[in-house]
């Protein structure tokens, strides 16, 4: 049953992706490279924050 | 009669914003900071409506949630990564709010095991009972609760020249260090979150808002604002009146030391922290379940019975007992986790904001209601402010030398 609820998710996991496969807004390379470091940054920014939260306790 | 027919989604988003973490981080600055930054609270007037006006233009123009706008806009990719992301911070701040409501109860001699139970249980009969204006008109009236902190502050007699005099000029107690860094970060946190974004969105949609009701959709968020920040304000005058200098770990200590001064003060404080962090997890818990229906095509609205939604739903409830049950776990640091999380949720928001951003400038999409210059000029002014500010702490906490 475990299984199967897995099965069925991941398919619709892989539907989602299919259906999104092509985004509406037309983005140049420059605009996806700049949010991909964005995106990276703040996750860097935030990995600091779990390592003062780390350092706090 | 229309505006109080078309108001809800605004107001409630922005006051439930002061949820738990939300008073807790204006009273920690208000006995840390006293008036001093009263200032750059209502700056965040603007900041908050900017942002949230642009959800409404979305939700009524594409009758699309958040989530959904994100993964048909940018792909499958920045999609997951949004909603994921939304996930884990709206979980962690639930946890928070699970935190104040528990914190605040004990102040009146109950168990955190029961007002966790108890929480659960009143939540559940607000979705269940099948209509999002039901549970809208509910969620209004716990809003008018957190309106309590004014009251309270009227009744510690504070010197108006002196919140005028230290707070309204705009001033940085202390010097750039990391620590104002870490409370000015807090503070935006607390005032725009990424879960208000999808939340008003998707409130917009569940409840049918056209785009001729956007003008009295502005209204309501712009109203909505106004209070967020008028309730902050307050707070912060209570605690900086009466705490100043005191080392506060979280608003129900406040409230404990409050009351040893002005009874009343001390208990409109507990109970607007219990309503803070009620109305935070109304909303919250929500957000999460309709960003995961949108996008995996459930049915997904509180207008559906739980035999027509059942994922929906079960996502609500899971979402929501998973968190409560954070906060019995024997000695957790749980005013340690209350403040990072307001800083997580605010380091991420620039990537949310500027996926919110470029979908109001998408004219195909948005037609007469893509973002003019001047928001465009205002939205990316506060992404900007918000990075560097993030940088800064960032910076101060590798190298806390550099601010000395």
């Amino acid at each position: 049953m475990l299984r199967n609820f897995f099965n069925q998710n991941f398919a619709k996991v892989r539907d989602i992706n299919r259906k999104y496969a092509t985004p509406n807004i037309e983005m140049s390379g420059w605009v996806k490279a700049s949010l991909l470091f964005l995106r990276f940054y703040l996750i860097f920014l935030v990995g600091l924050l779990v390592y003062k939260f780390i350092t706090l306790l | 009669m229309l505006f109080f027919i078309i108001s809800g989604p605004g107001i409630v988003v922005m006051v439930a914003d002061n949820d738990a973490g939300g008073i807790t981080t204006y009273a920690a600055t208000g006995a840390k900071y006293g008036y001093n930054l009263l200032w750059f609270l209502v700056i965040l007037v603007p900041v908050a409506y900017y942002v949230q006006e642009m959800t409404v233009r979305l939700g009524a123009v594409t009758k699309r949630g958040h989530a959904e706008a994100i993964f048909a806009g940018f792909g499958a990719f920045w999609g997951w990564f949004s909603l994921l992301d939304l996930m884990l911070v709206n979980w962690l701040t639930l946890v928070t709010e699970f935190i104040g409501m528990t914190s605040s109860m004990k102040i009146f001699g109950i168990p955190p095991y029961l007002t966790v139970i108890g929480v659960c249980v009143l939540m559940g009969i607000m979705v269940l009972n099948g209509r999002y204006w039901t549970w809208e008109k509910i969620a209004l009236l716990f809003c008018a609760v957190n309106l309590i902190y004014i009251p309270g502050a009227f009744m510690i007699k504070p010197s108006v020249s002196q919140i005028i005099g230290n707070g309204l000029i705009p001033n940085f107690p202390g010097g750039f260090n990391n620590e104002l860094f870490f409370y000015l970060m807090a503070n935006i946190g607390t005032t725009i979150a990424p879960w208000m974004l999808f939340f008003q969105q998707s409130a917009v949609v569940d409840k049918g808002m056209k785009e001729k009701d956007i003008p009295w959709g502005r209204l309501d968020t712009f109203l909505g604002s106004v209070l967020t920040v008028v309730v902050a304000v307050f707070i912060v005058i209570v605690t900086g009146t009466i705490l100043k200098g005191v080392s506060i770990d979280d608003a129900a200590q406040a409230s404990l030391m409050l009351m040893k001064t002005n009874k009343y003060a001390g208990t409109f404080m507990a109970i607007g922290l219990f309503d803070a962090g009620l109305l935070g997890a109304i909303c919250i818990s929500l957000a999460s379940s309709w960003a995961f229906g949108e996008v995996f095509g459930w049915a997904h609205s509180l207008n559906n019975k739980i035999r027509e939604a059942p994922w929906f739903y079960a996502n609500y409830f899971v979402t929501l007992i998973s968190a409560g049950l954070v906060v019995l776990i024997p000695k957790a640091p749980l005013v340690l986790i209350t403040l990072f999380v307001q800083v997580i949720a605010v380091t991420l928001l620039p990537a949310a904001l500027v996926f919110l951003i470029l979908l109001l400038n998408n004219k195909k999409t948005m037609g007469d209601y893509t973002n003019g210059l001047w928001q465009n000029i205002i939205t990316t002014s506060i992404v900007l402010v918000i990075v560097v500010l993030s940088s800064l702490y960032g910076i101060s906490t590798l190298f806390p030398q550099m601010f000395k």
